[in-house]
């Protein structure tokens, strides 16, 4: 497992992350630094906790499923979040400039995924039509 | 370059963004090829640029932003249909165009072409907000109380690639009108918005959740009144409720009018406002200038009307009986007295509904450039509107119509007839629906006759997706498979607009014969039994469905 990095932003290297889910955050907050959210899972569920938690992983069960978007935006637009967003499970290089675009920092790729399709997606687009979390 | 007349004009930076979309699809297809894209992968992606793989070949669906096309863009779909296609193209009930018999690996270079006129098959399809639909008469209909197109493109540019909403659970449609007719069927689509001016500036109703399909609903009203300036912020909250919690587990309760079905459209506002409480406002703020801006980039037509044309209009309908009888169903009133609305049909009794070849193509961007200021909007009822005629001219129109056969006197009348593609075309189609519409379309053929029956509309679906609008139509046909063979239930009492309703199912599914001989029995009913002036939806509803159940299946 790697991480590819979308934001350039300082990131926690992949194999220190260890994240508990929100059930284990709310039941044992102490010490908790990285959480992993299910699609279902709301970002205002976080806000008790979002001054001790430094990386939120979100999870695509498959690329179609684009919750984790209206996750990451959430986090980094209503919940004021700073710190790390990172996505694991089946997602596209396709899908590079969306996730930027909507506060996520990094990847999760397998060891032997080729990166280039994703460095050469975040430099596809110099045009967009929306304002961002980032651009 | 001159501006076109009705829609926006590109910028340089509209153009190199439609450059870096192809490249992106082109490079899509290779990987395809390469097998570094499954092919589970790919569909979606091949989607939302409108290629669709269906029974014989793959389709391209060409986005007509709001319907309007100009004299240029026509002609460059003439081109795509005769180098790529075979010779002619489909027009949608979305007010798109379909190519049929085109190869995947030809689909980059009809982009390119397509790019050369300002045009792409952007969103065309997939789960994401699809092509931005509106009134065809925008901007030129007395009635009307704002021109809704600038919206529209504003709309269209939000919706482009948005980086939350592209991944949706299912499609999202989004129509726009201005007139208080709700010509664009407001209350059947995910976000139907009825725009309408303010001293304070622009208003829009919004209605959510409507939607034809397997599980028909009329939308509900969602705002009374959204100021222009909360209308981006609206929409991105509206969307993100559905994208959060709308159903991915089963393709067919994925729509969002599922989602305001299950929780109630209270409680599905609450959620909105609740989102729009949580937004700065003032970071979505869709602003006076911006719209200015936008507007800008539309040229509006130079009207002079001459003095004399109504005289001479006149002196052409005294002259010319067939003439007049297409003035009475193809025109509709102009805002300016001089001019004219002149609907041109693409339902040549006994042709395919929607269909047209390349060379009525060219000539109708040759008619449309002489007569009618270069602009050409492509209807939701598959038809293209001619917006702005002067009067004194639309005789010569006609006679330009008719030399490419397209001056068929029927519109709103039995012979205009939506159907969707259907099983000749169409991989989830349960039966065909194109030959049905040509025997009924022959049947009802005759002007005098169709002029008799008067207001009559006709849907054809060939499945339960209702591709053609089946249950919004007075007479809605729906194929259906019995063991193999393609039947045809009839709907009754259907209708769009601002007294949307869904049709009623007549009774058991009859074969192709059987329903075309069903349908003109019921007609015959009417004829025979109406009360004066009486249309056919209201004699439907003043007697309801068993008088016209009994006659449909008097032999069967
Ligand atoms: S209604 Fe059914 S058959 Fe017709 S185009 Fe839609 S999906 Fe295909």
């Amino acid at each position: 497992m790697k991480l590819f990095n979308l934001s350039q932003q300082h990131i926690i290297p992949a194999e220190e992350a260890d994240p508990v889910s929100l059930a284990e955050l709310k039941e044992h907050p102490e010490a908790a630094y990285a959480v992993a959210l299910e699609p279902d899972e709301s970002a205002e569920a976080l806000r008790p906790f979002l001054a001790q938690i430094t990386l939120v992983v979100l999870h695509f069960p498959i690329f179609r499923d684009g919750r984790a978007f209206t996750q990451a935006r959430s986090l980094r637009e209503y919940e004021d979040y700073k710190g790390e967003i990172r996505v694991t499970g089946h997602v596209l290089p396709d899908q590079a400039a969306f996730l930027r675009r909507c506060g996520v920092d990094t990847v999760v790729l397998p060891d032997d995924d080729d990166q280039t399709e994703w460095e050469a997606q975040l430099k596809r687009f110099t045009i967009t039509y929306q304002q961002s979390i980032a651009s | 370059m001159k501006q076109p007349v009705g829609h926006y004009a590109y910028e340089s930076r509209d153009r190199e963004f439609l450059q870096e979309r192809i490249a992106e699809f082109e490079d899509q297809v290779k990987r395809r090829l390469s097998g570094a894209l499954s092919e589970e992968e790919f569909k979606p992606l091949r989607l939302m640029n409108g290629i669709y793989l269906q029974v014989h070949a793959y389709m391209l669906r060409v986005a007509i932003p709001y319907g309007i096309l100009d004299s240029r863009q026509l002609r460059k779909l003439a081109h795509v249909a005769r180098r790529y296609d075979r010779g002619y193209g489909h027009f949608t009930t979305r007010q798109n165009i379909q190519f049929n018999w085109i190869s995947l690996e030809d689909a980059p270079a009809i982009l390119r072409d397509l790019a050369e006129a300002d045009m792409h098959a952007i969103q065309t399809s997939g789960n994401c907000i699809r092509n931005i639909t509106s009134d065809e008469y925008a901007g030129a209909a007395r009635d009307e109380l704002m021109d809704p197109r600038v919206h529209a493109e504003i709309l269209r540019q939000w919706s482009t690639l948005h980086p939350e909403f592209t991944f949706l659970p299912r499609k999202f449609k989004i129509a726009i009108s201005g007139s208080p007719e709700d010509r664009v069927a407001a209350r059947f689509h995910d976000i139907g918005l009825l725009a309408r001016p303010s001293e304070n500036g622009p208003l829009f109703r919004v209605f959510v959740g409507g939607g034809l399909g397997r599980t028909p609903v009329v939308g509900q009203e969602l705002f009374d009144s959204v100021p222009e300036a909360e209308l981006l912020a609206t929409l991105e909250a509206t969307l993100r409720v559905y994208n959060a919690y709308g159903r991915r587990d089963n393709l067919y309760r994925a729509r969002i009018k599922i989602l305001v079905q299950t929780i109630g459209i209270e409680p599905f506002r609450e959620a909105v406002k609740a989102e729009l409480a949580k937004m700065d406002l003032s970071h979505y703020r869709l602003t006076p200038e911006r719209v200015a801006a936008i507007r800008a980039r539309f040229a509006a037509p130079e009207l002079h009307a001459v003095d004399d044309a109504d005289a001479v209009l006149a002196q052409h309908q005294k002259e010319d009986p067939a003439f007049a009888r297409w003035m009475q169903s193809n025109t509709h009133p102009h805002f300016d007295e001089g001019y004219s609305i002149a609907t041109v049909s693409l339902k040549t009794p006994g042709d395919i509904p929607g269909d047209v070849t390349a060379e009525q193509m060219d000539g109708l961007a040759d008619i449309a450039e002489r007569f009618a200021f270069s602009e050409l909007r492509v209807t939701h009822l598959q038809n293209i509107v001619l917006g702005h005629v002067r009067k004194d001219q639309l005789y010569a129109l006609w006679q330009g119509l008719k030399e490419l056969n397209l001056a068929a006197p029927n519109i709103g009348l039995a012979g205009d007839i939506v159907s969707c593609p259907g099983l000749d075309y169409c991989t989830l189609a349960n039966a065909r629906s194109l030959p049905l519409a040509r025997k009924l379309g022959a049947r009802f053929g005759d002007a005098r006759l169709q002029e008799e029956i008067g207001a009559l509309s006709i849907n054809i679906s060939g499945c339960i997706n209702a591709c053609g609008h089946h249950h919004a139509g007075h007479i809605g046909i729906l194929g259906v498979d019995k063991r193999g063979s393609e039947f045809y239930q009839i709907l009754l009492g259907g209708q769009a607009g601002d007294r949307a309703s869904i049709g009623a199912i007549l009774g058991p599914a009859l074969s192709e014969d059987d329903a075309v001989a069903a349908i003109a029995r019921m007609i015959d009913h009417y004829l025979a039994h109406r009360n004066e002036q009486e249309s056919f939806l209201e004699m439907v509803t003043r007697l309801g469905k068993a008088p016209f159940k009994e006659v449909a299946y008097e032999t069967v």
